[in-house]
């Protein structure tokens, strides 16, 4: 093996490492903690294979701040109503495209199942993380995470984050 | 249910609306013929969506497939996307470009207007075979409809009885709708909500004034959208269609809120720490920042805040419904106002801060109702009028969609 494929292959490890505590913190029900995967000067975006291909900007969130990301936490435990429900992520291994000093780019299959109150399971959504990360020997954090949607369907409500 | 067990409906009573007409087969079927092929303008598409001669979509009018394209000459038309010889799909994809239309099954040829220009080997093969000498290929097209542009939004009807879109529309609901429809269009993105419930529930959703700060407290919360605020509800002679619109609230505390003991202000005040989701540009200059308008049987205009964006509403059966949205803004937006627009795009849709319940409430009603069948809605607040109201706390728009819906359906 070439140094850099062991290089990339230990960083694939380290981002899944991160990736994975990002999606327990979702699917545990520990939304509080999802900002802090991200720099505080940030984007999140979730959108689709189709407008992504279309060239088309807008999707279904759209967050420019951690502070945004907050936001929307607080606005699901306080403002908005929605059936219980939870998400479960299965996500595959970073595949690193990129790397540019502390800047890596990723790219992370996921799919998610949602589960309602009532027990019903659905596939409620695949797709891949398109991220742009900030890799220092302190931390590992998000400083772009455009979430593509293979579907353009959304079913029902879009209650927790991807 | 079968037809003759269910409780009848009166006929002038817009009060009241039995469940059964939101899950029995048979309305379902006599909807898609007395609405959708029936005196209505069904909303197609917008122009900004295939700009180009030879561009084209698929959508549907009730059931019915349907493909929306522009032709050589620039002009749009619409017809059955479906091949009049064995019954299959002309068009198998959401959009794209297109110098003629051929059935994949049996090679037959259309043109962009919906012509059947061959029938393939309709003359037989070494002689044999072939379509009857009487065979008139004109006869044999897919179903066209009749077409009409307004503001840079298509719209087709299969009925020779509809009134042209402005009459149909009515003047001031149409005022309206200029009003935000005032110049070239962009699209911005796309996304298909699927909601658990009939069509007419989402519907009365759009039109039901009541319900917004109620069931939507993010809005209540900062006090930004109140009933007690200015505002109207208009409502078009035909009942159908119908625009709310409120002006911007002046702040400070509600007392009519109070007075209701409402969750919204019993709750902890919370702040926004990123507050320029509520950054508004008064793009239309009259201090108008919330517009729902609606035109039956299926278009939504929304203007929320600087978000824009059409909802197509799409039967699927007596339960499912999938509302296409198209987030759109102005041609001639700078990259600042694409910004606004994208943040304020979080306030609405599957995962929008305001509206995200209204995804969920009318399946909330399709579940609640189950089993009532015999039982009916109630649509009273603000007695039974359909007229145009100055109060929000009022159903008149919902009892004026359930006039037009009456007047077409006969149950």
């Amino acid at each position: 093996m070439n140094p850099d494929l062991i290089e990339r292959t230990r960083l694939s490890a380290s981002l899944g490492y991160m990736m994975e505590d990002y999606v327990r913190a979702i699917d545990t029900d520990d939304l509080e903690r999802w900002p802090d995967f991200f720099e505080p000067d940030c984007i999140y975006k979730v959108t689709s294979r189709e407008n992504v291909e279309a060239g088309l900007p807008f999707g279904v969130i759209y967050a420019d701040s951690r502070a945004m990301l907050q936001d929307r936490v607080k606005s699901l435990r306080d403002a908005n109503i929605y059936e219980g429900q939870s998400y479960r992520h299965l996500i595959g291994r970073p595949w690193v495209t990129q790397v540019d000093g502390e800047t890596v780019r990723a790219e992370t299959s996921f799919m998610v199942v949602r589960i309602m109150r009532d027990g019903q399971s659905t596939l409620f959504a695949t797709g891949v993380y398109q991220d742009v990360l900030r890799v220092t020997p302190e931390a590992i954090r998000l400083r772009e995470r455009i979430v593509v949607c293979d579907s353009s369907r959304v079913d029902t409500l879009m209650a927790l984050p991807l | 249910m079968t037809e003759s067990s269910r409780t009848p409906w009166p006929r002038d009573d817009l009060t009241r609306v039995p469940y059964w007409v939101y899950d029995a087969p048979e309305v379902y079927r006599q909807e898609q013929e007395s609405i959708y092929f029936g005196p209505v303008w069904n909303y197609l598409g917008l122009e900004a969506e295939i700009p180009q001669s030879g561009d084209y979509k698929t959508t549907f009018v009730g059931d019915m497939p349907v493909v929306v394209t522009r032709a050589a000459d620039g002009g749009v038309h619409a017809f059955e996307n479906r091949c009049a010889h064995r019954g299959a799909l002309l068009a198998l994809k959401n959009k794209g470009r297109a110098k003629d239309f051929v059935c994949v099954y049996h090679a037959w040829r259309h043109d962009c207007e919906g012509n059947l220009l061959n029938a393939t080997f309709s003359r037989g093969v070494n002689g044999e075979g072939g379509m009857p000498s009487d065979f008139d290929r004109a006869h044999y097209g897919p179903r066209k409809l009749r077409v009409t542009t307004l503001c840079g939004l298509i719209f087709g009807t299969l009925s020779d009885e509809t009134p042209p879109i402005e009459e149909y529309i009515g003047e001031p609901v149409l005022a309206r709708l200029k009003r935000v429809l005032h110049k070239p269009l962009r699209i911005y993105g796309t996304y298909n909500q699927v909601l658990p419930n009939n069509w007419k529930l989402y519907f009365e959703n759009v039109k039901d004034t009541y319900h917004s700060s109620l069931l939507h407290t993010f809005f209540a919360t900062f006090k930004v959208s109140r009933l007690s605020q200015g505002g109207g509800v208009i409502v078009s002679e035909s009942g159908g269609n119908h625009v709310s619109y409120s002006l911007t609230h002046q702040g400070g505390e509600d007392s009519e809120f109070d007075k209701e003991r409402l969750r919204a202000n019993q709750e902890e005040q919370f702040t926004l720490q990123d507050k320029s989701v509520l950054n508004i540009v008064d793009e239309f200059g009259d201090g108008c920042h919330v517009q729902i308008l609606s035109v039956f049987p299926g278009f939504v205009l929304q203007a929320i805040h600087n978000s824009l964006a059409i909802r197509h509403i799409q039967p699927k059966g007596t339960e499912e419904t999938h509302l296409i949205w198209n987030l759109i803004g102005f041609e001639d937006d700078d990259e600042q106002m694409q910004v606004t627009r994208m943040k304020h795009a979080n306030l609405v849709g599957p995962a929008g801060f305001v509206s995200m319940e209204d995804g969920a409430v009318g399946g909330f009603v399709q579940r609640g109702s189950a089993g009532s069948p015999n039982e009916s809605t109630v649509v009273l607040m603000g007695g039974s009028s359909t007229e145009t109201s100055t109060s929000r706390a009022s159903e008149n728009s919902i009892r004026g969609f359930w006039k037009q819906y009456r007047q077409l359906v006969s149950l």
